[in-house]
């Protein structure tokens, strides 16, 4: 990278930055109706919302799964919406992420899961260095070893989460992403996938995570930043303390419905894991 | 409307009634070809697609073996069993047919026409598309909706080239060896058959088979094979790749795949015979 071009890099400060972006399938109806959404680097912002906001639909744009019917994206300075395929592809190498029931390729082990990514975007790397890579991210993820050779048939839920964030962080990417990462499960792994993301994420410093959830409670316990998605649109985006002083009525019920007022944030005070330190 | 209620209605109702009916059905079908058009392009941009990516960097040959292992290695228990019943069967129904009219010396090269033009290709197709098509359908629906294709999509591997494309690779190239081996081990039955139950004369039967027999009759059906594996591959890999909802959706399209598979392959046999007729009948013209 040229001097300029790392001068560029560092002085971006959002990882993604979303103006105006609204997209419909039909040419009537608008899942997406004007996001406007600077994403931070290096923070975990959690998106929340009601089913069928356009959480997913959003998240996707970011992907460059799908393509805006007006507006910009821009991720790390660049804008994808004029990309090529084979650019997103690319670009793609630059994002990990934790699907909702973790995605692992059921015909592959846990750790030919992690290598497959190796496989795929470092072929010139040695196996035996991939190999190494996988076990380390592995471990990183908190995979006991003598699964390692597990099927995800053979695993419990929580193991494959850790083999799928595993595979999420195998090409060492800019952005995390995580999918109702929390979604389905019961409140010990709930709690464990928390404490998995904001670990990860304080691992690797830099890194930006960005977390699609209904939890709202999960939210509040690992995010630096939420945004409230509603009809199509980002109704609030700021720290979790804007989020509870807020007097915007929706936001107001969502929290009502979502938080326990003993679990609220307390500033440090809170026994639930600390938020990400940047 | 009952039948009384329809003699009650004046000429001009009964006019206008069977008008709608008639304006109804043809609007069906116009709708039905509409679609029926649209599904055929989509799948044929599909297969485009897909054979496109075979050839594209990073090469997938790898993959390829391993599902021609599958499609093939898998297959060949129950070729050779259907093809040694197949013969068998033949051969009888022929030989009590011939032995009216004292032809029992042309078994052998019927059974053999039969088999190696349309017997052998056609069956093979359908016992494979049910096979390994089903099997196809089946894995990649599973995958959809289980996000394992979305995964592959957000690492930046496209999924047709690693999932799609491999595996009707592998179906085309593997389909004529399984046509050949159930063409050889149908007339296996048939020698076994007229030689040791009808008494035929084993150097007269080899001797007619092999005088009335053309190499282009086997390549025919070889053609044929490959043919009809690209279009089962290509239907039942669409129809698992597109599979919506859950475990249902993948019932659904491991179904709609097989049987649309086994249909195509009846009806394009007709249509192939008949260009493959005509193009020796323009060689043969051209020839002359």
């Amino acid at each position: 990278m040229t001097e300029t071009n790392a001068e560029q890099q560092s002085n971006i400060q959002y990882a993604v930055d979303m103006s105006d972006v609204k997209k419909s399938f039909d040419g009537k109806e608008f899942v997406l109706n004007g996001i406007d959404l600077k994403i931070p680097k290096g923070k975990i912002t959690v998106i929340i919302g009601y089913s069928g906001t356009g959480k997913s639909v959003l998240l996707k744009h970011i992907l460059g799964l799908l393509h805006p019917t007006s507006g910009s994206i821009k991720v790390s300075g660049k804008e994808i919406t004029s990309m090529t395929d084979e650019q997103l592809t690319k670009l793609r190498q630059d994002y990990g992420m934790l699907f909702q029931y973790a995605a692992l390729f059921d015909d592959m082990t846990a750790i030919e899961n992690v290598m497959f990514p190796l496989k795929e975007h470092r072929r010139d790397m040695p196996r035996s260095e991939r190999l190494q890579i996988a076990k380390d991210r592995l471990k990183d993820s908190g995979l006991d070893p003598k699964h390692f050779n597990k099927l995800p048939a053979e695993m419990s839920g929580g193991m494959r989460k850790r083999v799928g964030l595993a595979r999420a962080l195998a090409l060492d990417p800019d952005i995390l992403i995580y999918d109702e990462p929390t979604t389905g499960l019961d409140p010990v792994l709930t709690e464990m996938v928390d404490n998995l993301i904001v670990s990860t994420h304080n691992l690797r410093k830099g890194s930006t995570s960005i977390v699609v959830s209904h939890d709202l409670y999960a939210a509040f316990r690992i995010a630096d930043h939420v945004a409230m998605l509603d009809s199509g649109r980002v109704l609030l985006h700021g720290t979790p303390e804007d989020f509870l002083n807020s007097e915007i009525d929706l936001v107001k019920r969502f929290v009502a419905k979502g938080v326990r007022k003993e679990l609220q944030p307390k500033n440090g005070e809170s026994e639930e894991p600390a938020r990400s330190t940047e | 409307m009952t039948r009384r209620e329809w003699w009650a209605l004046s000429y001009g109702e009964k006019r206008e009634r069977f008008n709608d009916a008639f304006n109804h059905f043809f609007i069906w079908i116009l709708k039905s070809f509409a679609s029926f058009v649209t599904a055929t392009g989509e799948l044929a941009k599909f297969a485009a697609t897909s054979i496109k990516l075979a050839f594209r960097a990073p090469s997938r040959w790898d993959e390829v073996i391993v599902h021609m292992e599958f499609v093939g290695n898998k297959s060949i228990t129950i070729i050779c069993l259907s093809g040694l019943f197949t013969g068998l069967a033949l051969s009888y129904q022929i030989y009590l047919g011939f032995k009216i009219v004292n032809m029992t010396a042309m078994v052998g090269p019927t059974v053999g026409l039969g088999v190696f033009r349309e017997l052998g290709p056609v069956l093979t197709g359908l016992i494979v598309s049910a096979r390994a098509g089903g099997a196809m359908a089946a894995r990649l629906g599973t995958m959809r909706v289980t996000e394992q294709i979305d995964a592959l999509e957000v690492m930046g591997v496209d999924p047709v080239q690693y999932l799609v494309s491999p595996r009707i690779i592998a179906t085309v190239l593997v389909m004529p060896l399984l046509t050949a081996v159930y063409d050889f081990v149908a007339m296996l039955g048939c020698y076994l058959i007229c030689v040791y139950l009808f008494d035929i004369d084993p150097a007269q039967l080899v001797s007619q088979t092999t005088e009335w027999l053309e190499p282009y009759h086997l390549w025919e059906g070889l053609f044929k094979g490959a043919l009809f594996g690209l279009f089962f591959s290509v239907i039942c890999t669409n129809r698992g790749y597109n599979t919506k909802g859950g475990a249902e959706g993948v019932g659904n399209s491991t179904n709609e795949g097989v049987v649309t598979s086994m249909v195509m392959i009846i009806v394009v046999d007709f249509f192939v015979t008949n260009l493959i007729n005509v193009f020796y009948q323009l060689k043969a013209t051209l020839l002359q």
